[in-house]
């Protein structure tokens, strides 16, 4: 068996276009699930009471949860009560849903890994709330979450592939739809999986790197 | 509406059960597969086999950037062409999870191994222990206790990502539920109900890991 060198060739302008859709709805997704975890973070580092509570049951849904049926339950559920969306708009909605969850995890951790004497002594020469997140929790929780921040965000990027679930153009719905249209299987599957080694095996050594150089930074001070 | 609602569940209770049993078979054979090849890596990458060490980095690294749903479609379309083998979509799901989770917990795995004292082994080798001994009697039984709360999180993973099996054709409880679906129209209903399916499998789970976890990392 030989590949069809012209026919991947002619798939090209597509497939470039399919990866410019993951990554927008990748990156798309990490900053919007950026913020949320941001906010959610917030609430629980100054136990506001009630939302304190609901961000905990919002976490436990989310990662408890597969995403595809988080998926199909915004793209196919809503309409019955009147919420119609594109697929596009259900992916960014439920990757929002679930990564926010994850990095409001990962946010949590890195500011229970700031030493409280940190906070207390913030507080005692008299930062505001706005003074000690900015000043002291944000700047040491960050660097403390960064490598669990970039693995999840990678994550994120690998899980835009369910989203092909709800008609999303991105690589694997593209890979999808000219094997049911030109039966190529083989061209169409060596395509994707080199777009994936592409696109994902440098972040994932990257990511290697990093923790590795973190763990270092640990053990040297 | 409540009511018919609740009535259409117990209705579609026994078709149900069968679709949710081949979700839990796939996940608990992922699982059980997973758990046996992912200690296997760890022992495998702590033993300092140049050549072996360089296979196992390339195989973790491939499930690390490929998507799992990716291998789900990689196997599913490409074991019919490029071995003639035609495996049946719900042997596809579980070689894939398999695999992947293999690589999860091998990860899982060789990192407690590497984080037990290195006084550990050297004792062991001291005393005469050939490497099966070493392991079997003074490595494993440490690493194992510590690696069980982040496994537990594997497995949690491998069952929600075993939704992904109905994609490639597995009549699961997800296909059964959009059947139910195509005749009644209780979208909401039903897609309610499989949210809840997997979080009342998977949050007990997460809880245990999280409990035990802090209960072993403080003694």
């Amino acid at each position: 068996m030989t590949l069809d060198y012209a026919f991947i060739l002619s798939t090209l302008p597509a497939f470039f276009k399919a990866v410019g859709v993951t990554l927008q709805v990748g990156l798309i997704a990490i900053a919007t699930s950026l913020l949320v975890a941001l906010l959610n973070a917030t609430i629980l580092v100054f136990r506001t009471p009630y939302l304190q509570k609901l961000v905990g049951f919002y976490v436990e849904l989310a990662r408890n949860t597969p995403l595809l049926i988080q998926l199909f339950f915004v793209y196919f559920a809503l309409p019955a009560v009147g919420i119609q969306v594109s697929g596009f708009t259900a992916a960014i909605i439920t990757m929002t849903f679930l990564g926010g969850a994850y990095l409001t995890e990962v946010l949590r951790a890195g500011v229970d890994a700031v030493p409280q004497a940190q906070l207390e002594s913030g507080r005692s020469i008299g930062l505001s709330h706005g003074q000690l997140l900015r000043y002291v929790i944000l700047p040491q929780a960050g660097i403390l979450s960064l490598p669990s921040l970039f693995a999840n965000f990678i994550f994120l990027l690998k899980e835009t592939t369910v989203v092909s679930a709800v008609a999303v153009p991105e690589i694997l719905y593209t890979t999808k739809s000219y094997i049911a249209l030109y039966y190529k299987t083989y061209e169409m599957l060596a395509v994707l999986t080199l777009i994936c080694v592409l696109l994902f095996l440098p972040l994932s050594l990257l990511l290697s790197r990093l923790e590795r150089r973190l763990q270092h930074g640990q053990f040297g001070s | 509406m409540a009511s018919s609602g609740l009535e259409l569940l117990w209705v579609s209770l026994p078709q149900l059960a069968k679709g949710a049993g081949q979700t839990l078979s796939i996940s608990f054979l992922s699982i059980a597969i997973s758990t046996i090849g992912g200690v296997f890596y760890g022992v495998l990458r702590t033993l300092n086999v140049t050549w072996l060490n360089a296979i196992l980095r390339i195989y973790l690294e491939l499930f690390r950037a490929i998507p799992v749903l990716v291998w789900l479609y990689l196997l599913f379309f490409g074991l019919p062409i490029f071995f003639g083998l035609s495996l049946p979509s719900f042997w596809c799901a579980v070689l894939v999870l398999s695999l992947w989770g293999a690589s999860e917990v091998g990860e899982v795995a060789r990192g407690a191994l590497h984080s037990l004292p290195r006084g550990q082994r050297e004792a062991g080798l001291s005393i005469g222990l050939n490497a099966a001994q070493l392991y079997g009697y003074v490595l494993l039984p440490q690493a194992l206790k510590r690696m069980t709360p982040p496994t537990i999180n594997v497995y949690t993973r491998i069952i929600k990502t075993s939704s992904l099996a109905v994609l490639i054709g597995v009549v699961d409880v997800i296909k059964v539920g959009q059947q139910i679906i195509e005749r009644t129209y209780e979208s909401v209903l039903i897609y309610g109900a499989l949210f809840l399916f997997f979080f009342f499998i998977c949050y007990p789970l997460s809880a245990a890991s999280r409990v035990l976890e802090r209960r072993w990392t403080q003694a």
